[in-house]
């Protein structure tokens, strides 16, 4: 495992031990230009070069350079830069549209590089649903066609393939609109049955390439939403690319931020924020106010024995999950002290009224 | 060994169950549902024409059109000319010497200046317009040209494009920015354009001969009318796709009308007039020499004709290939120089115009006046020498004529084949073709009754299953098979035409249609015309599918696509005329060459906007159709082709046209539809019929041009393209 992903991001590490990786990815690199092979160490299938060798060559552009992460199960795992930064590059390599250069890819513990012609489209078929920025829509199919489509191809019946798009079509919100055509639905309406479509198949491995991107703000937050509470419904294994740093800090369950190719930094929302790898992730993070992204759960005071909890039931209660802004009002009714308490009653810690306004600021400065 | 478990490849035996279910599910009250009133419209239409297949035998009005309800249009068309002539007539004489005079100029300056100045000349001038390459590509032709034999018949066919184009360039300037100015002009000038063009260039020589008497003038002429129209519409299409923002720049910089127009505008316009330019000369080019046929000129043109009639088809084929030369450095010379034009200035030359010119012109005058000096003391490189002209005729005509020998057994094969299987049912329908003596077997009653049932079936199915648009086309194409082009009674197929323009086009395509199968109707050449279509429709057919394949497989491959461009390019830039040269050769004289050189001509556009649509798609929902594990196959079929059709249908409405425009010349090689009646009335300077035959050739093409076109906008709109 990347060194770097190690130091930076204890929880994913937790998680990892929890839940099983579904997508790997080691030392990807995607390099543009007609003679790629030049810069792989003789005869073998790794580039050695750096980063900047292969743009100092001059006809050579390293779309992806040498990126390594890994994907949990029922994970959202967002990939966001700028544009020009190799994120749409990096997912079309994990779909394998786009060839990579060198590396490795591991599928479910399989190596998805290695896979065949043959073996690749059936694994498309039944194991990666994909959403796209444009949408992808077959303009000359219905709603109900362009979702069924890819049961289609699979050679499901035609009833079964119908039941089951009527059920993702349900799902997205869209249902009534199955006999419409692409061209009279709006931006966010066909980005709805471009989700419905990648999710018909049931796909163990959901990439979604900047699919709220051309969509108006509002719009956009709406899906954003909608597409929270599929996954709620749905737990998929994600890749989720985007430009907008607030979409990721708002679903992403880790985030690595990718610059000239390369991956910057891995982590938590929360991590990213409060302690950037470098000044490039920090102009992102810098506007974020911190009391939305920072939690009780962040920064609670585990309780070191009993009588702190007798006292701390005499405390405000908030949940674990709640952001800073709305453990805030609390203090305002004079309190000095909140208690953390979970679900099923049990308090699992305390926070003071000092801790909440140091943290403005930022946790671990 | 990849470790992936793969399942058993069943997509076919899947889409093949897919269909069933769909064709079982979709039952009777779903399609009653969703009836849909163009399908109704169509079934009509097929009951109403079964009424006059049963009727035919009884009332012969419905089989073929009235002559007691045809009009003397031939005559009144006559009698306008006349008019006409009276009236003008001695304008166009003025006219006639005014251009003979200039041309003449031109020749003799071409025919009498030494033969290495003009090659110097003319490969100097390629250069400053284009580049090296374009220089030697001249130089070469021009050599070519001259040590073959031919250097006078190509002077006097390159002084007629010399002459034309200019004031080709010129007439199509006025006519165009006149369009752009006045839009009343316009709505009279775009329909003139498009008659101008699709008018055959055989009847264009009529009227033109009948003006201005029997001479090389003729051609000019007719080269400047055919020639025009191009540069006019891509002047019309270039201004007006002049960005607003520049003209408001333009206006509020200060700039007069006059200035906008000239400074702002049409400079703005530069690159697709260039273009318009490069069309206008290579239209000239084709047009002098069809012109040449009235044999008033003895030009490349005539050198191929009378060779051809002689049956010396080695001398032919050289003369052939002077004017293939001829148009490809043409067209390469203009496209160079439009290219030039088009890079912007900083890689051009900079500096004002009397310096950038300066040092070429020096160079070139010193080089002319070397040549000229040089060719005064040796008088080899004056008039080329008789012993320096290589003979390459006589074993070209051996070598062909062996080669054909060899092979007339599989030819005289191919010609049955396609006669018998293809020609023949298309044309007397297969209740006719089927003998004994063509199939081999007799086409019994039972074997009708099969056949009718089978197709009955076939279009039933294609209904039930919800693809009504197939089942009526299905329908359409047994009963033409059947009965055969020239055995559908003209009312059926007035109805079909009409109803296809309603649909597509609305009311002013249905009119448009209607008159101008009145007009056909009406001047008597409705089974000529009959006959055109079926000949188009034959090469059309095999033309499309070809093209269509082959413009598949060069989307997918470079390497056939490289292979294939300058294939495409030669046969495009290429005047109609040479395709006869090798037609005839091979195949003789008869229809089926003349299906030859029809192909070989209107497969090009098939090949080019297949390729053109397929490379072109938007990239999102093909990508979509490979990440959900679309084979290669499911993709073509189920993405690409779909999205691809509008592209690929305006590839069929090219062929189309190019098959009509084709069509007229092959007269030349024996059909006996309105082509021969054109011909005809050329050879006896009929004006009336030549007139009739040519405007009725021009309405097959624009309504046939009107339907595609409007069928591919509206699918166009349907896709969101």
């Amino acid at each position: 495992m990347n060194n770097k992903t190690q130091a930076t991001a204890p929880h994913a590490r937790d998680r990892a031990s929890t839940r099983s990786v579904v997508l790997s990815c080691e030392h990807l690199w995607k390099i543009y230009g007609p003679h790629p092979e030049r810069f792989m160490a003789g005869g073998g299938k790794t580039v050695t070069a750096s980063c900047d060798e292969v743009v100092a060559s001059g006809d050579h552009i390293p779309a992806v350079a040498d990126i390594s992460f890994q994907v949990h199960r029922g994970e959202i795992f967002v990939i966001m830069g700028l544009s020009g930064s190799g994120k749409s590059t990096a997912i079309r390599c994990l779909a394998r549209l786009v060839e990579p250069t060198s590396g490795s890819i591991t599928l479910e513990h399989k190596d998805f590089l290695s896979a065949s012609s043959r073996e690749l489209i059936e694994i498309r078929r039944h194991k990666i649903g994909m959403v796209f920025q444009h949408f992808g829509l077959i303009p000359n199919l219905s709603v109900l066609e362009n979702v069924a489509f890819p049961l289609k191809l699979q050679g499901v019946r035609a009833h079964e393939r119908e039941e089951r798009a009527t059920a993702m079509i349900e799902l997205v919100g869209l249902t009534g609109r199955e006999s419409n055509y692409p061209r009279e639905l709006s931006g966010g309406q066909q980005q709805r049955v471009g989700i419905a479509r990648s999710l018909c198949v049931d796909p163990d491995l959901w990439l979604l390439d900047e699919p709220f991107s051309a969509l108006d703000p509002l719009i956009r937050r709406q899906l954003q939403d909608e597409f929270l509470r599929i996954q709620q419904r749905l737990s998929k294994t994600i890749v989720f690319i985007t430009h907008d740093f607030m979409e990721a800090i708002k679903i992403a369950d880790r985030i690595a931020i990718m610059r000239n190719g390369a991956i910057v930094q891995i982590g938590t929302p929360l991590e990213i924020i409060t302690a950037p790898a470098d000044d490039y992730v920090a102009q992102f993070s810098g506007d974020v106010p911190h009391c939305r992204v920072i939690t009780a759960a962040n920064l609670m005071h585990a309780l070191s024995d009993q009588n702190d909890s007798a006292n701390a039931d005499r405390l405000p209660q908030v949940d674990p999950d709640n952001t800073l802004e709305e453990i805030l009002p609390h203090f305002a009714t004079g309190t000095s002290q909140v208690a953390v308490v979970n679900g099923t009653g049990a308090i699992l810690g305390t926070i003071s009224i000092d801790r909440a306004l140091q943290s403005m600021q930022g946790i671990g400065r | 060994m990849s470790e992936w478990h793969v399942d058993a490849f069943k997509d076919d035996d899947a889409t093949r169950q897919s269909t069933q279910d769909k064709a079982r599910e979709p039952s009777w009250h779903r399609v009653l549902k969703q009836l849909d009133p163009r399908m109704i419209q169509w079934l009509i239409l097929v009951v109403a024409a079964i009424v006059c297949f049963v009727l035919a035998d009884r009332f012969p009005a419905i089989q073929n059109y009235p002559v007691a309800l045809t009009l003397p249009i031939q005559a009144w068309l006559n009698a306008a000319m006349e008019v006409f002539v009276d009236a003008v007539g001695p304008a166009f004489l003025l006219l006639s010497w005014l251009l003979e005079q200039a041309m003449n100029g031109i020749q003799a300056m071409l025919l009498t200046s030494p033969w290495v100045l003009t090659i110097a000349a003319l490969s100097m001038l390629a250069y400053f317009a284009g580049n090296i390459r374009v220089a030697i590509l001249t130089a070469a032709a021009l050599l070519y040209m001259a040590l073959i034999g031919y250097w006078d018949e190509s002077m006097r066919t390159l002084a007629l494009v010399l002459m034309s184009v200019p004031l080709a360039v010129l007439f199509g300037f006025l006519l165009g920015s006149l369009a752009f100015l006045s839009p009343r002009a316009e709505q009279v000038i775009q329909p003139l354009l498009n008659f101008m063009q699709t008018v055959p260039a055989f009847a264009y020589l009529i009227p033109a001969l009948i003006l201005l008497g029997f001479g090389p003038v003729v051609g000019l002429f007719v080269a400047i009318i055919y020639a025009s129209p191009p540069f006019a519409r891509n002047l019309l299409l270039g201004l007006k796709r002049v960005p607003s923002e520049t003209v408001e720049a333009g206006i509020t910089s200060g700039a007069t009308p006059a200035q906008l127009f000239w400074q702002v505008r049409l400079r703005s316009a530069t690159s697709t007039l260039l273009i318009g330019l490069n069309q206008t000369t290579m239209a000239a080019l084709n047009m002098v020499i069809i012109a040449s046929m009235i044999g008033s000129s003895a030009d490349i043109g005539w050198e191929v004709l009378s060779t051809m009639r002689k049956a010396q088809f080695g001398e032919s084929m050289l003369a052939g290939l002077v004017i293939v030369l001829m148009a490809i450095t043409m067209d390469r010379i203009t496209r160079a120089f439009a290219h030039k034009m088009g890079l912007p200035k900083s890689v051009r030359a900079l500096g004002p115009l009397h310096r950038r010119i300066a040092g070429p012109a020096v160079t070139f005058v010193a080089v002319i006046v070397a040549i000229a000096l040089t060719a005064y003391l040796w008088p080899a490189l004056h008039r080329i020498p008789e012993q320096w002209i290589v003979n390459a005729a006589a074993p070209l005509n051996a070598g062909l004529n062996n080669l054909i020998t060899t092979f007339s057994d599989q030819i005289e094969q191919l010609k049955r084949l396609i006669a018998f299987y293809f020609m023949m049912p298309l044309r007397l329908g297969l209740s006719q073709a089927i003998s004994p003596f063509t199939w081999g077997i007799e086409f019994t009653p039972t074997l009708r009754m099969l056949y009718a049932g089978g197709a009955t079936a076939l279009a039933a199915f294609l209904f039930i299953t919800g693809r009504w648009p197939l089942a009526i086309v299905a329908i359409c194409a047994c009963t033409v098979a059947y009965f055969g082009f020239s055995q559908i009674p003209w009312l059926v197929i007035v109805g079909l035409v009409a109803l296809l323009a309603w649909q597509t086009g609305g009311w002013g395509s249905l009119l448009m249609s209607l008159a101008g199968m009145g007009f056909i109707l009406a001047s008597g050449l409705w089974p000529k015309a009959v006959l055109s279509i079926y000949l188009c429709t034959a090469a059309v057919l095999i033309a499309f599918s070809v093209g269509v394949t082959i413009g598949i497989i060069a989307a997918r491959s470079n390497a056939v696509s490289t292979v294939i461009r300058p294939i495409n390019d030669a046969l495009q830039t290429m005047p109609l005329f040479v395709f006869l040269i090798p037609v005839i050769m091979v195949f003789g004289i008869g229809e089926f060459a003349a299906l030859v050189a029809i192909f070989l001509y209107a497969v090009v556009p098939a090949i080019r906007y297949t390729e053109h649509g397929l490379r072109n798609l938007p990239a999102s929902p093909v990508e979509a159709a490979v990440a959900m594990g679309c084979t290669p196959f499911q993709k073509l079929i189920n993405v690409e082709l779909p999205l691809a059709l509008p592209e690929i249908m305006l590839g069929l409405n090219q062929t189309i046209m190019f098959s009509l425009a084709m069509l007229v010349i092959a007269a030349l090689v024996g059909t006996s539809d309105l082509g021969q009646v054109i011909y005809t009335a050329l050879s006896s300077a009929n004006f009336g019929a030549g007139m009739a035959a040519g405007i009725s050739m021009a309405l097959i093409a624009l309504i046939a041009d009107r339907i595609i076109q409007c069928w591919s906008e509206n699918r166009k709109k349907a896709l969101g393209l």
